[in-house]
């Protein structure tokens, strides 16, 4: 069965490394300030008591407010699963991209990007994926209609 | 005396035999030899993410059977978990126990689809791929009598089944369920040894370990290059910790591997279906408590399976009203694809083509 590590415990061990980059956590998951989120995933992947080596899925969920990301991670050997958060505002949606710490997330940024219109700073290729370029609007967005 | 030659680009699809529906690839070519290949993904894109937030949460079933759309019974279980998971809906055993036989069952039949197209890829032009439609229509047949449909089944609800399998069902199945070994024994005896075959898929395309990992590949993808991770096992669902079955791996990741473990993984169902039905328990197919509209509590839920393809995943969210208000879904053929690029430069044209068909995408998942 696979176990999901609390945001608590996850805020407590990259905490002390990353000062202020947690928002907010509980037991199902941890919100982490935008900025910080590319060096947050480098310190899931690359801290060896952690080693979250494996992306199951990035996506987007728009709040009317404010974008919320989703990243859930998972440690492929010893089957732990992580959730982490990060909101960027609705009027400045720009994030930094992971792409370059978890390859995986690059077609699904780009689809974030394509049908959310949030964009990830530092990702290599980012353009729309499945809409046309040319393609007004980012359907998946609330006030699309 | 070297020849000087200059890359040029060809278009293989969005219409090609060999491209698995609507897919194109912008090869970029040195001669024979790929030197850039860029997927140009959207020719099926439906927008079935947005079109979920505008159903009603069993209005979202059929939708999703129209992803992957050779293997709709799974598609159905990874949405109706995840509705179950939200709303916190116990399904009864019998209808656990069904599930795992109808998943099962599908995906024998969208691998024996798969391990077909790619034989036909490596240039077996559609003799074993119709040897394989002969063992996947009796499948569908089983499928169709539940169901009433060949493909996109529409069956599980959210807390079960909306009706029972008929009383034909169990001794059909258990017919088909004993004969299927020898089939797949017989493609052995045709394909496992065959030179040609041998010679176009070993050492072929090879995935390394790591890349698979980093990219988040998953399933026979995943598997192949010998990583030990099936979500049947790694995070069970349904009844599948009752079941006894091994998870087929490869060891370098290449074309072959990929092949052998979809052909191990049709024996270790046919053995779960096996002893699912002979566990199969009596009682109800569907929870009492289910209303017909259903408004799961404010919150959210990632549910996933183990599809044919991979980690199959679908994460809701509710606002408490009549439709998810956000429905987004992890498909394992897009993600599986992202390593597409590494696979195939340096190999030729030919090979590239083997590569893909050894990856086994469905359109309909990729684009969504």
């Amino acid at each position: 069965m696979t176990v999901t590590l609390s945001g608590n415990d996850l805020a407590r061990t990259i905490g002390a490394r990353l000062p202020q980059a947690v928002v907010e956590a509980n037991d199902r998951w941890v919100l982490v300030r935008r900025e910080s989120i590319a060096q947050f995933a480098n310190f899931l992947k690359n801290t060896p008591e952690l080693s979250f080596d494996y992306l199951n899925y990035v996506t987007a969920v728009d709040y009317h407010d404010y974008f919320e990301l989703v990243y859930q991670f998972t440690a492929l050997k010893d089957n732990r699963q992580v959730v982490v958060k990060t909101r960027c505002p609705r009027n400045d949606a720009t994030v930094p991209s992971i792409t370059p710490v978890y390859r995986g997330a690059d077609l699904q940024e780009r689809e974030v990007f394509d049908l959310m219109g949030i964009k990830f700073e530092g990702h290599p290729n980012l353009k729309r994926i499945f809409l046309w370029e040319g393609f007004q609007g980012y359907p998946l967005r609330k006030d699309y209609l | 005396m070297t020849l000087r030659t200059e890359p040029f680009v060809i278009n293989f699809g969005p219409f090609h035999p060999s491209s698995h529906g609507v897919f194109r690839i912008r090869f970029t070519l040195d001669g024979e030899v790929v030197v850039d290949a860029e997927p140009v993904f959207g020719y099926l894109h439906r927008g079935i993410e947005k079109l979920a937030e505008e159903r009603t949460y069993t209005g979202v079933i059929p939708l999703t059977d129209r992803l992957d759309y050779i293997s709709s019974m799974n598609n159905n279980l990874g949405y109706v978990l995840a509705v179950e998971k939200l709303a916190g809906i116990t399904v009864p055993e019998r209808a656990q126990y069904l599930r795992v036989i109808l998943a099962e069952l599908q995906r024998v039949a969208a691998h024996l689809i798969s391990v077909g197209a790619f034989i036909n890829e490596c240039g077996a032009f559609f003799t074993p791929f119709l040897y394989m439609f002969r063992e996947r229509e009796k499948i569908v047949d089983l499928l169709e009598m539940v169901s009433g449909q060949r493909l996109l089944y529409n069956f599980m609800r959210v807390g079960g089944f909306n009706q029972d399998i008929p009383e034909e069902f169990l001794p059909a199945a258990r017919k088909i369920i004993a004969k299927l070994p020898a089939h797949i024994d017989e493609y052995d005896r045709l394909l496992m040894e065959n030179e040609v075959l041998l010679a176009r898929t070993k050492g072929v395309g090879i995935l390394p370990k790591e890349t698979a990992i980093s990219i988040g590949a998953a399933g026979p993808v995943l598997r192949g290059c010998g990583v030990n991770w099936d979500i049947r096992k790694a995070d069970p669902y349904c009844v599948y910790d009752r079941m006894q079955f091994d998870i087929p791996t490869g060891t370098v990741g290449d074309c072959y591997d990929r092949y052998r473990v979809r052909v191990e993984e049709m024996r270790q169902s046919v053995r779960i279906v096996k002893q699912a039905l002979e566990a199969l328990p009596g009682g109800p197919v569907k929870a009492a408590n289910v209303p017909q509209i259903l408004r799961p509590p404010v919150g959210e839920a990632y549910a996933r399976i183990e599809a044919p393809k991979g980690e199959l995943g679908f994460y809701l969210v509710s606002d408490g009203g009549i439709a998810p208000y956000r429905c987004h879904i992890r498909a394992p053929s897009l993600i599986n694809l992202s390593a597409l690029r590494d696979m195939v430069i340096g190999w030729k044209l030919q090979d590239a083509v083997v590569t893909f068909g050894s990856i086994d995408i469905t359109m309909g998942e990729v684009d969504r």
